[in-house]
């Protein structure tokens, strides 16, 4: 598994325990679990602190600009549709500036792999709230805390078009590894929202200061959905897939299909 | 016939080869939308991304049709935003690229221009002027994006712009474009504007091997050696490696090392910054060109480019014609600006005069790289309709102390 | 994988940053930490080889070293 590392970048620039290094972890174990070659990877990501990801793994890696990784990867995909493209976006990266083309690529439902690592703030940028904050939150530029509804990313997927849609968290260590994995082997647009803690920013401004404490909050206020827990607890996040469809038409596909069809009409 | 009509018989302009049934090559009649199009198509265009707006969309109508033609792909994407970064992801699969827009599309594409200057990626983008500034005039014409091209995208860097004034010279020019995004690992803007988009005209069609093309240089590094994505030859040029290839490295937007890696070291940011400026402004001369009318002994110089050459091109004609001495200089390349062309035409002029349908972009840089700042004079149009050879003879004669 | 007999447990201390998940999620309290944060791996025979300190440390800077499994 470290093979895939960029070990000479390490230790990595992520604060002492920022989810993101666990989301990175896990895409790694899945990638040696599907026995991936790492030339036929590429990863393209935006900017913030989940698009640093980037940097730290040995494939082909293109670091892009805020919001628009999933229109980057869409010209990588057209022209290369059988190389694996992992897009690692945050949440404001996927669903702020990156929003429209987030629900574009869904809808083509292109073969992509977005895992959405979901801190419910900027970090890189010192703590700014984020359109997956929700309400009641504080950061930097809602000191009253915020007013914001937070979107559901994996409503807003699934009612964009994408075909596999799951949700996780960094407490849930083994179900991350299998829900990137079945998404990275979906073909389609496959999403997966990672809740990952952002102790720094997030979590000292919102009364869980450590990655701990943080860590404990996705565990007791999540579920597995369909789980008794979950139907008990309707307040709680589910947790699981969401979208598994396998019959709508991969776009790179289906276009291909289509001017070869196109042009056999014509002689 | 009325010496004041504008419909009286045009002298007969050379723009380009003699057409004869029996030059080589197919002639068509099409419109320059068309030609750059199908131009591009020549140079071996394999992805193009785009939005449509007018007036380029057709260039993106054809393309859909004639790119899966020839082994291509096409798409439409959501905005222009997303236009320039698709076709920047499919450079790096080693295709070569193209989107086109106009004014409000090529301000979106700022922020993505200059990722591609940033990680030297070869692509050709199209702005078919309109008029603006923003809305503008939708289906008229202007020439109001020379400087955006040049500034438009924050930081230092350098661009390479080139224009075309009639159908002939807009294939070659956009064949030239997708050579220099090889050459010089650039984004490489190719700027004309509406009325030479939507008009139709002769166009001889290159046959294949008639004009040179500038292949995706790649590496010659072996798979398991050490690949430096921004190493360049001793030639200037930086080898590629195809995404999906042997070699694995990073491309950024922040400054990098030759890995591809990010770095705030001040030596390989210094550096850096030198490579992106220097690799294009240093070759102005080489990347310059024009087309030179009648200069031996012009008193007055004109300067002029795109569709205004045109009418530029029928005064200097006419004037001659009349024991007039007067000459005019087409630019075909825009930037890096040709300065030296530039001074040299203009020198020992009594005036120089020059012919946009802008508030003066080129003027003003005419006006810095001659001698004689004084001596340089502006005549233009901008209220959306195109500028007729009455409309610089007036200025030319005001110039001449004449009154109109 | 759980459930294997681990041989040791390897900290690289040049990527651990010292953020308390190992020792916190740790179903086992295998590991003990000094007052500046620094892990001990203090008692490496109670590890079940369940790997969530493996997976969920952001550093990488945990290996579970397996015994040779027997015939």
């Amino acid at each position: 598994m470290e093979t895939y590392l960029r070990k000479r970048f390490m230790p990595h620039i992520w604060c002492p325990g920022c989810g993101h290094g666990t989301v990175l972890n896990g895409l790694l174990r899945s990638v040696e679990e599907l026995g991936l070659d790492r030339n036929e990877i590429v990863m393209v990501s935006g900017i913030g602190c989940s698009a640093r990801i980037s940097g730290y793994v040995d494939f082909h890696t293109l670091h892009t600009l805020h919001g628009r990784a999933l229109a980057f990867a869409t010209g990588v995909k057209m022209s290369r549709p059988e190389l694996h493209i992992i897009v690692p976006m945050g949440d404001g990266d996927a669903l702020a500036i990156g929003g429209n083309h987030f629900i574009h690529a869904a809808r083509r439902n292109i073969d992509l792999t977005v895992l959405i690592l979901n801190n419910r703030i900027y970090g890189m940028t010192g703590g700014q709230f984020s359109p997956l904050s929700g309400c009641g939150v504080e950061a930097t530029t809602a000191p009253y805390s915020t007013v914001d509804p937070a979107f559901d990313a994996v409503e807003l997927a699934r009612a964009a078009g994408a075909t596999f849609v799951a949700r996780t968290t960094t407490y849930h260590v083994h179900e991350l590894q299998q829900f990137v994995t079945r998404a990275i082997r979906h073909r389609g647009f496959s999403v997966v929202e990672i809740l990952s803690q952002c102790p720094t920013h997030f979590g000292r401004r919102n009364g869980a200061p450590t990655a701990v404490e943080m860590l404990s909050i996705f565990k007791e206020e999540t579920a597995k959905v369909g789980s008794r827990v979950a139907e008990e607890n309707p307040e709680r996040i589910t947790r699981g897939v969401f979208v598994e469809d396998t019959v709508k038409p991969e776009y790179c596909t289906a276009y291909a299909e289509r001017v070869q069809a196109g042009r056999g009409d014509r002689r | 016939m009325s010496s004041h009509s504008e419909t009286r018989r045009l002298a007969r302009i050379d723009i380009g080869p003699a057409v004869t049934k029996d030059a080589p090559g197919t002639v068509r009649f099409v419109q320059g939308n068309e030609v750059c199009a199908e131009a591009a198509l020549y140079a071996g265009l394999g992805f193009f991304a785009g939005y449509p707006i007018t007036p380029s969309s057709e260039i993106a109508e054809i393309l859909a049709r004639r790119l899966p033609e020839q082994g291509g792909s096409f798409i439409q994407m959501e905005d222009e935003i997303s236009s320039l970064a698709a076709i920047i992801g499919a450079s790096l699969t080693g295709k070569k690229v193209m989107t086109a827009t106009s004014g409000p599309g090529f301000s979106l594409m700022q922020e993505a221009l200059g990722f591609a200057v940033m990680a030297e990626i070869p692509c050709v983008i199209v702005d078919v002027m309109r008029g603006g500034p923003s809305t503008g005039l939708p289906t008229q014409a202007g020439q109001g994006d020379i400087n955006q091209v040049r500034w438009g995208t924050h930081g230092d860097h350098a661009i390479i712009a080139l224009t075309a004034s009639n159908h002939q010279n807009l294939f070659e020019v956009t064949v030239r474009a997708f050579n220099l995004a090889e050459t010089y690992r650039s984004p490489v803007v190719v700027l004309f504007d509406e009325l030479l988009a939507h008009m139709r005209e002769r166009l001889r069609v290159p046959e294949p091997g008639e004009l040179e093309l500038v292949g995706r240089l790649r590496t010659s590094v072996p798979q398991g050696i050490d690949y430096h994505p921004y190493l360049a030859r001793e030639d200037g040029r930086l080898p590629m490696s195809d995404f999906g290839g042997v070699h694995r490295f990073n491309v950024t937007g922040l400054y990098h090392d030759m890995w591809g890696f990010p770095s705030t070291d001040p030596a390989v940011v210094d550096d850096l910054a030198h490579h992106l400026h220097d690799k294009i402004e240093l070759q102005a001369d080489q990347i310059a060109a024009g087309r030179r009318y009648a200069l031996e002994d012009a008193e007055i110089l004109l300067i002029s480019y795109g569709t205004p050459a045109r009418s530029a091109l029928q005064v200097v004609h006419e004037a001659r014609q009349n024991g007039q001495r007067l000459g005019l200089l087409e630019l075909q390349t825009l930037w890096p600006f040709p300065g030296r062309m530039v001074q040299e035409a203009c020198r020992d002029r009594e005036a120089v005069i020059v012919v946009e349908m802008n508030m003066g972009q080129i003027f003003h840089q005419v006006q810095a790289a001659v001698d004689e700042r004084r001596s340089v004079f502006l005549a233009n149009r901008v209220d959306g309709r195109f500028i007729t050879p009455r409309d610089i003879r007036r200025i030319l004669r005001i110039v001449e102390g004449q009154g109109v | 994988m759980a459930g294997r007999s681990i041989e040791s447990i390897e900290i690289r201390r040049d990527w651990c940053k010292r953020c308390g998940i190992c020792t916190a999620m740790c179903p086992r309290t295998v590991f003990d930490e000094e007052t500046d944060g620094t892990v001990v791996v203090a008692r490496p025979e109670d590890c079940i080889a369940c790997e969530i300190c493996e997976r969920m440390c952001p550093d990488f800077a945990i290996t579970l070293y397996y015994a040779e499994a027997t015939a």
